[in-house]
């Protein structure tokens, strides 16, 4: 029998720190054991494989190994024509195509020097808050199923449902809407289309509360978030997590008031931050809290970009598209937009032919992974899977 | 601070890194010798002046002539963006001081562009492949690049490029 | 030991084991019923005709059928009898649960130290399948199972001995016996509010003693895929399954009998008193009895349905810091209670 020692580990310590204190403590540990989190485990968010060194429960090392789902989209997009990418750039974060076409065509639009109408930006508003409500319904619903509450996910597919028939009205997809091109959109608005929007709206209203009775501030939900797995500001902006990431530990930040585009700057929405409401800020509760009060601000420019569509008169939405772009300005690029996972940023270098000579795509969820490593030490294996989930990743953008 | 701005005082700094600013872009790119990215990163990052905290994006790109690695800087504090180039010509293998202690987000990007390009970064922490597997040959976003027939007894090419014609024009 | 003891030892197996694949089949298709409808859909449609109800005798049917696959690096005798052992002390278990006045395979006079002693067999049988499987998530799974239920079964044990002693009996029938006469006369409201707290602390520690939300921490398939059973299939995988739902209702059982009247009815008019019909007694006690015990199982499976997961230390913290001390201060009280009343 060793002798019996004590370890005081001060209240809010950072899993590094902990993970340190136990360093020192090497021989009253037992044999580590790997164990491998994935390919095919339900808490990873699609085909991520987390290599786990464990003593007992507790993770010492956690190194995540990517690139099962890589389907060589840089490498696709350079035979591709520049319009043709739109389609590819669906399949990204399949959970929210619009925010995805968006990025490139505002990165291509911003190179070739083409203007859009008011309508189309304020249309691009429009559907792509409505995907990013979807994006953050599937991101708080999957993280209640990875805490264990199932009912919750099942509700919030249920209201996403709506917004993905509001999509098949609009462009005939459910989940790849490939609805805009560089320069406009495909089609104009179906009849009807607002009026759907405006019912979805009150349809809604309320809803969210019920999430956050059911869901955000349960009791074992909040115990089990509160203080797990900190990520601060400091350390978000050096592993370069952004979007509801960083602004969960508390920095207010967002890209579409920041560095507006597409017209951001003229609506009204608040940026939600956390504030360590239950815990520490930058816990794995005030990145979830985030999403959900994200989820209300991106309600009212839905509202108020409905209501500008309603008065505004109708125009040829596919006025700007141009008629060829076998020939096109040479040059390069960095863009970046409000992504619902984050900053999506698209850098796209054009040798002035037909299609784009090298396109490479800056997934938010690619940077937001790549933190796991520093702070899964001294995390449960619970926690982990609390940690996976708040982060928010996408396989299909992480891997390309 | 404009880039032309950051471009005169790192011209100052570093006299001997060989430093071009490039104006034919809608944005501006400073261009540098391979060795001197790290020590030109650090001076962005900690000079209070510049304080570049973030790195938006690192991507390795090909060129006609060679091959280069991107670096799209931005500091949350001052609002200004600079992006830096470090490049070398094809004949011999790109070598990339690495930035990921400076930025530790450039870890994975730089294991990106070494796994994809062929890039190195010295004093990589973690110099691995990341998107492919460990015993991939080849980097297959070089424009030369031969898809490998077979991985493990996999096959990977269902059609002959070299023999197919698929009506390409470029 | 003549012919006829046999034969009824015999038949009392056979109901007890007839009892228990029945409610079993009736528990599962509750549970998916229930979880449907709180999800707002509608679960199993078309088996069957009616609501699906013979959804879960196919998927049995399937079950049975099924290719019984055995890893190759697993320790093959200790995984092919780990199902066995969790089944067969569920079983056991099952024979001194008083279904009606007589309809009770053996009233012991130990009865419920008996049952208390056999099922945690169980553990024994989950710690195995949980070696066996020669997987790492599966040990995970184990190792939890066992902390937890041998946890657990303190609280369980001590909150257990406060209707012992106010009724002063170990026998089943006898703590069953007690509670004649009416809701009133019920376990759960003699020494208010002492029992009653034992009632709660007892269906609680139930819980995790049979792996449900919000302790079902050795299969939370969001951390564990499914825990000790992950590399079970076909037949050995039903068995678990079995054995789970089965608990289920044993863990209600319980606390039918010790606290809820057992199989007397609310109110004695609704009782045909033994000496008009023996039979019919005996029928409306199991009525009684049947009833109450789904009542307890729907409300585990609703708090499934309802609540996250706590995480293990947090588990440990339920168990050692809140039920514990409350289990140990009411064993004190109910005592003190019981000797200042009788002297």
């Amino acid at each position: 029998m060793s002798e019996i020692r004590e370890i005081d580990i001060p209240v809010g310590a950072t899993p590094q720190k902990i993970s340190q204190m136990l360093e020192n403590f090497e021989d009253v540990h037992g044999e580590r054991m790997v164990v491998q989190m994935g390919p095919q485990h339900p808490a990873t968010h699609g085909v991520l494989r987390v290599e786990l060194e464990t003593d007992g429960e507790m993770i010492m090392k956690a190194t995540p190994h990517i690139g099962y789902l890589h389907r060589c989209f840089e490498k696709t997009c350079e035979s591709m024509t520049w319009q043709q990418v739109v389609a590819y750039t669906d399949r990204l974060d399949y959970c929210s195509s619009a925010n995805n076409n968006l990025g490139y065509v505002l990165a291509c639009e911003k190179m070739f020097g083409i203007e859009v109408s008011e309508r189309v930006q304020t249309i691009r508003v429009l559907v792509s808050e409505l995907n990013r409500l979807a994006s953050h319904f599937i991101a708080i619903g999957t993280y209640g199923l990875d805490i264990g509450a199932w009912t919750p996910f099942l509700y919030l597919i249920q209201e996403r449902e709506h917004i993905l028939d509001l999509f098949d009205r609009l462009c005939g997809g459910r989940l790849l809407l490939n609805y805009m091109r560089i320069g406009g959109l495909t089609h104009d608005l179906p009849d009807n289309w607002l009026k759907e929007v405006h019912e979805y709206l009150s349809y809604m209203e309320g809803k969210l509360d019920e999430v956050n009775s059911l869901l955000s501030y349960n009791k074992i939900f909040v115990e089990r978030l509160a203080n797990v797995a900190i990520i601060s500001e400091d350390m978000c902006i050096k592993y370069g997590l952004t979007g509801p990431n960083l602004r969960g530990a508390g920095k207010k930040w967002d890209l579409r008031k920041n560095e507006p585009y597409c017209g951001y700057e003229t609506y009204d929405f608040d940026i939600p931050v956390g504030d360590g409401e239950v815990g520490t800020i930058g816990d794995c509760w005030d990145r979830y809290i985030v999403r959900v009060k994200e989820c209300e601000q991106s309600m009212r420019i839905i509202k108020q970009a409905t209501e500008r569509l309603e008065k505004m008169p109708g125009d040829d939405v596919l006025a700007a598209i141009p008629k060829s772009m076998t020939k096109v300005a040479p040059g390069e690029i960095y863009f970046r937009t409000e992504h619902p996972k984050g900053e999506l940023g698209f850098y796209i270098v054009s040798n002035g032919k037909k299609f784009p000579w090298r396109l490479k795509c800056r997934a938010p969820s690619f940077s937001s992974l790549s933190v796991m490593s520093a702070v899964s030490p001294g995390l449960l294996i619970a926690d982990m899977v609390a940690l996976i989930g708040s982060i928010d990743i996408v396989l299909g953008e992480v891997d390309r | 601070m404009t880039i032309p701005e950051i471009f005169n005082i790192l011209q100052e700094k570093f006299p001997e890194a060989e430093l071009v600013l490039e104006e034919n872009n809608p944005d501006p790119i400073i261009r540098a010798k391979c060795e001197a990215i790290a020590d030109i990163s650090l001076l962005l990052r900690d000079d209070p002046d510049f304080s570049f905290d973030s790195l938006m994006c690192l991507s390795g790109v090909e060129t006609v002539e060679e091959f280069q690695t991107v670096y799209h800087l931005y500091s949350m504090l001052h609002n200004h963006k600079v992006t830096l180039r470090a490049g070398g010509t094809k004949e011999e293998e790109l070598i990339v001081p690495t930035v990921s202690h400076i930025w530790p987000t450039a870890d994975w990007h730089e294991r990106e562009s070494f796994d994809l390009f062929g890039i190195k970064y010295t004093d990589h922490p973690d110099p691995r492949r990341i998107l492919l597997p460990d015993d991939w040959v080849g980097y297959p976003l070089r424009k030369d690049y031969e898809p490998q027939k077979t991985w493990h007894k996999i096959p990977l090419t269902a059609i002959d490029y070299k023999e197919e014609d698929n009506g390409d024009e470029s | 030991m003549t012919w006829l003891d046999l034969l009824i030892a015999v038949a009392c197996v056979a109901g007890v084991l007839g009892f228990i694949s029945v409610v079993a089949l009736v528990a599962i298709w509750t549970e998916r019923k229930i979880s449907a409808h709180i999800h707002d859909r509608l679960g199993p449609m078309e088996t069957g005709g009616f609501h699906g109800w013979a959804q879960t005798i196919a998927d049995m049917v399937k079950l049975l059928q099924k290719e019984d696959i055995i890893p190759d690096a697993a320790d093959k005798p200790l995984f092919k009898l780990a199902p066995y052992i969790v089944l067969s002390a569920t079983i056991a278990s099952f024979v001194v649960l008083p279904f009606g006045a007589h309809l009770i395979g053996t009233d012991l006079n130990i009865g419920i130290y008996y049952l208390v002693a056999i099922s945690s067999l169980e553990v024994a049988g989950i710690l195995m399948a949980g070696w066996a499987s020669n997987n790492k998530w599966a040990l995970f799974g184990g190792m939890r199972s066992a902390s937890q239920m041998i946890s657990f079964e303190i609280p369980i044990g001590l909150s257990l001995l406060i209707p012992i002693m106010i009724v002063g009996s170990l026998s089943m029938q006898d703590l069953v016996g007690a509670q004649a006469g009416g809701f009133w006369n019920w376990g759960v409201f003699s020494h208010l509010p002492f029992a009653m707290i034992a009632f709660i602390v007892y269906f609680w520690a139930s819980l995790a003693e049979v792996n449900r939300t919000p302790f079902d921490l050795p299969e939370g398939e969001s951390e564990l895929v499914a825990g000790f059973h992950v590399e079970y299939s076909g037949m050995r995988f039903a068995m678990f399954f079995l054995a789970e739902f089965a608990n289920m209702f044993l863990v209600a059982g319980v606390a039918v009998a010790l606290f809820l009247g057992g199989w007397h009815a609310p109110f004695s008019f609704l009782e045909i008193s033994a000496e008009s019909n023996v039979i019919l007694h005996n029928l409306v006690g199991f009525f009684w009895f049947a009833s109450k015990g789904m009542v307890l199982l729907f409300i585990q499976q609703w708090l499934r349905w309802t609540l996250p997961r706590l995480r293990v230390d947090q588990l440990m913290h339920v168990c050692w810091k809140i039920f514990l001390p409350f289990s140990f201060v009411n064993v004190l009280i109910v005592s003190l209670w019981i000797v200042l009343t009788q002297s």
